[in-house]
């Protein structure tokens, strides 16, 4: 059975692998994703400046939230040392975002970027190429079998791995329910969490995802504080 | 409305029924002589009435130009005792004929149905004397134009809430509003004070005094065990301790309690009274209406179902609380007033001084716990002093039979305890000072000064109001990059303001400090089994999120006075259908809401410890603490019991503290971090109000006694060091209470100009910033209001340390073959009760690893 061998598969750091098309992906906890044979690390909806960004509107929320997904990224980096970086698109809050980037969070974000290929794929957050940064811009990219987008598409799209959406999964045990960021796949397609500090999820039951997978095939990759849980469709609650 | 007449006609018999009845202390006709006006005279001897003691002594320490509290039991005439000052000044100015502009007198009240109510009451006699004022309501129902006209037009009494008051202050146009603002009333002051909803008022008030330096303030207010908290609370704090005068009533008749009595047996745990179904249902008969109190939705949900199930006789029995749909609960409140109602199961959405017809006995379904509560709920039985109320309690378990019975021994109903005034919130002080910044330009020196006048705020440090002005403007970070974004900026002149009028608008959409929790509508519909996507029907009223949570498409709940079948979520709404069968799945039953009070545990603890005391109790509650005197000991009034012993292949150790389930289940927590670390290996623990037990797989027993594990070690004071931070750290209560200190401080929006946000639609989860924020700056101001508000409020650390200090070296443990008889009861909790803060990741890897061993077994 092919969802036994996915599902067993823990690795080390607590990643979970599965294969998408073809492409074996290792989904890391912290919510990135690791193309192991291509050495391409993709990660997605990072909201960078999601603080200032409400605070222009006079939430002043703690504006820390850049630093702390700047550190997550670069531990992610640090463990994969990946020869290209993906983006997946809303890597900016808003479209001034990268302009109003502090400046010791832009070098912090430089020397993560330097020596090696970084790819930015925009998103509806952040149409543009990123003010005074490095990298490549594109709509989206094709892959071996893979495509990568920020939206995914209504229809079902063979290879593509999206962001977009911030899938969480819910699980209820003894009367309580977790709710995590996730990972969700049928095989031919994953939408991958959001990896910013400050972006929650939206339950992969609800409506925006329906008809995006093959409900049998379905499944979710729960991102704990140490290691990936993968869980069935029948596990999952709304 | 069609039951206009014959309500005013119930109201009128109610105000006649106040003023007439003498009580202990007589009417003084001479005094009232010099004091009232010949009108008001007239008025009283028109109807052959006398003004009572209590009304004349407030009157003249108002005309005296002092500041009053009147304690009274309910239906001594405090309303119009409280009015009396205002009536009188105003009939004579109107003499004067000086025009006015501002409010004279503003009325404050904790529920705008009160507010509705005092106002029908209080037409009759000014429209009877002929008097010349004017008097509005104004609550968040007030249509826009009419507040508009308020503000142009001001009555001369307004009646509000707390809420109103924020946002009257917060304007522009305060100062010349309350010019003429003579007096302040504040009606069932005892439960408004002790809440953040007090802590507002109470800015509020210092305001009104800035403002109106000669206001004066009248206080009305249940019995209280602490009056001086009260007194101290309505006039300035300016380094003594002023207090405002009082004026007290005592007694009335006392009412007539009784517990109920039943051939049935009570149960030994639980909070559904199943048991006592017929007695309840006799009593309703021999009724002409009945008011039925329980603590929780749920628990009125099951009993009036039950209730139901049992009315052979088609009694008019109605639902009412606070998760109905508005219409269906103005229907019973309607129904009720005209009579029309034999009985009313209810929550605390009855509560407070409403007038409700002609109630003749209240039923209390569950233990005495908040007694301040049940006296209002006894005392709504009769508005008449002279009568005694009738009340009949039902305990829902032995336990509460105890509790019951010590409460009537020690004549404690009636006599209130409520909770300690505490010091003022930071979340709510921040609220006020944007407000204030809305309102006009302040200097630090002088808000700080009117601040600490009132009594929450009175030892308030500067440099905390130095931070939360700072939290206020820019978020107080220790990163200081939103100078540009700030909302209140320090001026030239050093006064600081509002930097943009979006500021002063947001502000007042978010103002105020009631947080509601997230909830959905409950919409029936026809079409069963098509989940979520069924067609819509009537909404029911609202359920809290966290309820459905855990629910799964088909699950039966109770909602309504009916058994609904789960369907799915839709957007903000739950889809339900009617379920088949009588009875729901899902108990939904979330614990007794207020944790028994440290005077009532006492009592219970020395009846207990005392078998002469005994015979007051049925027998069957009597037989069981007999043996268990005989198979372990009696837990004593000094001491704390421990008993381990074996049970499957686990062992279980029961204490019994008394201390109320919230410090019982801060105990469990930390007890189970020290156990785990003495590798007994814990598993779970489960609290009530009276015992807390813990099981693990290690037998604890022979550890405590072969002196592994000291029990004065294990029960140590120094667990609310260490451990208490390292579990908060990681606790889901604190980024529940932290939600709640955003939204009040308005570091979140509840809701954004021109739309309503729900609970599900918040921007950015407060828990996801609550990490954030902890991570970079654990002592940020807001921070420290979580924590603050989390040890009074969630985990009651205070009455845990207390008895932590007075058990030291009075640990008594019984190690035992089996369990004892005061164990069971909370030995039967277990499985029912979720436990609380067991670790998530345990619940994921728990599921994960069950999933991959399911399917290698396919394979």
């Amino acid at each position: 059975m092919n969802l036994v061998s996915q599902i067993t598969k823990t690795m080390l750091h607590g990643a979970a692998e599965m294969v998408v098309a073809g492409h074996r992906c290792v989904c890391d906890p912290s919510g990135a994703m690791y193309l192991e044979d291509d050495r391409i690390l993709v990660v997605s909806d990072l909201h960078f400046e999601k603080g200032s960004s409400f605070a222009r509107r006079g939430m002043l929320l703690p504006p820390y939230d850049t630093a702390n997904t700047l550190a997550a990224l670069g531990r992610v980096i640090a463990r994969y040392n990946p020869a290209s970086v993906i983006s997946l698109g809303d890597s900016f809050h808003d479209g001034q975002a990268a302009a109003r980037l502090p400046e010791q969070y832009a070098s912090a974000l430089g020397q993560l970027m330097a020596g090696r290929e970084w790819i930015w794929i925009t998103g509806n957050h952040d149409p543009e190429h990123p003010a005074d940064l490095p990298g490549e811009t594109f709509t989206e990219l094709a892959f071996g079998n893979l495509v990568f987008r920020h939206e995914p598409s209504k229809k079902p799209c063979s290879g593509e791995i999206a962001g977009h959406l911030h899938p969480a999964a819910k699980v209820v045990r003894r009367g309580q329910a977790v709710q995590r960021r996730c990972f969700v796949s049928d095989q031919t397609r994953m939408i991958m969490p959001a990896f910013g500090a400050y972006t929650g999820g939206m339950n992969i039951l609800s409506r925006p995802f329906h008809g995006l997978f093959d409900a049998q095939a379905i499944m979710a990759y729960m991102l704990g504080s140490k290691r990936v849980y993968p869980m069935t469709a029948k596990t999952l609650y709304i | 409305m069609s039951v206009g007449i014959k309500e005013n006609l119930a109201r009128l018999q109610w105000i006649i029924t106040l003023t007439v009845v003498s009580i202990s202390n007589a009417p003084i006709a001479d005094s009232g002589a010099t004091l009232l006006p010949p009108l008001f005279l007239n008025w009283f001897q028109a109807k052959g009435w006398s003004p009572r003691a209590h009304q004349l002594q407030l009157l003249e320490q108002a005309q005296a130009g002092n500041s009053a509290l009147l304690i009274a039991p309910t239906g001594a005439g405090k309303t119009l005792a409280g009015f009396l000052p205002t009536l009188v000044d105003l009939a004579q100015r109107g003499k004067s004929n000086a025009p006015s502009r501002g409010i004279h007198t503003l009325y404050i009240s904790p529920l705008k149905a009160l507010a509705v109510d005092i106002q029908r009451n209080l037409a009759k006699p000014i429209e009877e004397m002929g008097l010349n004022v004017t008097l509005e309501t104004r609550t968040g129902d007030t249509p826009a134009y009419k507040r508009q006209r308020q503000k142009l037009a001001p009555p001369d009494i307004l009646l509000t809430t707390p809420e109103q008051l924020a946002l009257l202050i917060a304007s522009k146009d305060a100062g010349r509003f309350f010019e003429d603002l003579r007096f302040v009333i504040f009606d069932e002051l005892h439960s408004l004070v002790t809440s953040k909803r007090g802590y507002l008022l109470s800015l509020g008030l210092a305001r009104l005094r800035r403002l109106q330096p000669g206001v004066q303030t009248i206080g009305l207010s249940a019995t209280v065990a602490e009056p001086d908290e009260l007194r101290g609370w309505l006039v300035p704090q300016t380094g003594g301790s002023a207090l405002a005068s009082l004026v007290k009533v005592e007694g009335g008749a006392k009412p007539h309690i009784t517990i109920l009595e039943t051939e049935d047996r009570v149960p030994w745990a639980g909070h559904s009274a199943v048991y006592a179904l017929p007695g309840i249902y006799e009593a309703i008969k021999r009724h002409a209406t009945t008011l039925i109190f329980v603590n929780t939705r749920s628990q009125a949900e099951r009993l009036f179902h039950d209730l139901w199930m049992a009315n052979d006789d088609n009694l008019a029995i109605a639902l009412h609380h606070g998760s109905l749909d508005v219409s269906k609960r103005r229907k019973v409140e309607q129904a009720m007033a005209a009579n029309a109602l034999r009985a009313v199961v209810a929550t605390s959405t009855l509560d407070l001084g409403i007038d409700w017809g002609d109630v003749d006995l209240v039923i209390h379904v569950g233990a005495p716990k908040g007694a301040s509560r049940l006296a209002q709920r006894i005392g709504r039985s009769n508005h008449r002093m002279d009568e005694p109320s009738r009340a009949i309690l039902v305990p829902a378990n032995r336990f509460e039979v105890m509790e019951c019975q010590a409460a009537l021994d020690a004549n404690y109903i009636g006599a209130q305890d409520t909770p300690p005034l505490g010091e003022g919130s930071l979340d709510v002080l921040a609220q006020h000072v944007l407000g204030m910044a809305c309102a006009e330009p302040f200097q630090a020196d002088d808000l700080y000064a009117e601040v600490r006048t009132a009594l929450p705020y009175a030892a308030l440090p500067r440099d905390t109001f130095d931070r939360i002005i700072e939290f206020v403007a820019t978020g107080g970070y220790a990163l200081k990059s939103y100078e540009r974004f700030a909302k209140i900026r320090q001026t030239a002149d050093g006064s600081w303001r509002v930097t943009h009028p979006r500021i002063a608008q947001q502000y007042r959409l978010n103002v105020g400090t009631i947080i509601e929790a997230p909830s959905l509508n409950v919409r029936l519909t026809r079409q069963r089994g098509k989940g979520a996507n069924a067609r819509g029907g009537p909404v029911l009223g609202k359920v809290e999120e966290h309820f459905l949570e855990a629910l799964t498409p088909g699950d039966t709940f109770f909602f309504s006075g009916r058994v609904l079948r789960f369907e799915g979520i839709r957007e903000n709404e739950c889809i339900v259908s009617n379920a088949e069968g009588f009875d729901a799945k899902i108990p939904s039953y979330a614990g007794g809401k207020f944790p028994l009070t440290t005077y009532l545990a006492d009592q219970v603890r020395s009846m207990l410890a005392d078998p002469a005391r005994w015979g007051a109790l049925p027998d069957q509650v009597s037989d069981w603490l007999r043996i268990q005197k005989e198979k372990s000991v009696l837990p004593q009034p000094g001491s704390l019991l421990v008993e381990t012993f074996p049970r499957g292949e686990r062992s279980y150790m029961v204490i019994y503290p008394f201390e109320g389930r919230l410090a019982h289940q801060t105990l469990g927590m930390l007890l189970t971090r020290r156990l785990e670390r003495a590798k007994a290996r814990p598993l779970g623990f489960i609290a009530t109000d009276y015992a807390l037990s813990i099981w693990g797989l290690r037998d604890m027993g022979r550890m405590f006694k072969k002196g592994e594990l000291p029990l004065s070690e294990l029960f140590d004071e120094d667990m609310l060091g260490d451990d208490l931070e390292a579990w908060l750290s990681e606790s889901f209560m604190l980024k529940r209470t932290f939600r709640n200190c955003a939204l009040i401080s308005g570091l979140v929006e509840k809701r954004h100009p021109g739309q309503e946000k729900t609970g599900r639609q918040v921007t950015v989860s407060t828990d996801l910033i609550y990490d954030v924020l902890r991570e970079h700056e654990p002592d940020h101001i807001l921070i420290q209001a979580t924590r603050a508000d989390a040890a009074t409020g969630l985990l009651d650390i205070r009455r845990l340390s207390d008895m932590l200090s007075r058990i030291k070296g009075h640990i008594v443990h019984k190690d035992l073959d089996q369990i004892s008889p005061l164990a069971v009861p909370v030995m039967m909790e277990i499985g029912k009760e979720r436990v609380p803060g067991e670790a998530h990741e345990t619940l994921l890897e728990e599921i994960a690893d069950e999933l991959t061993r399911e399917m290698s077994d396919h394979s």
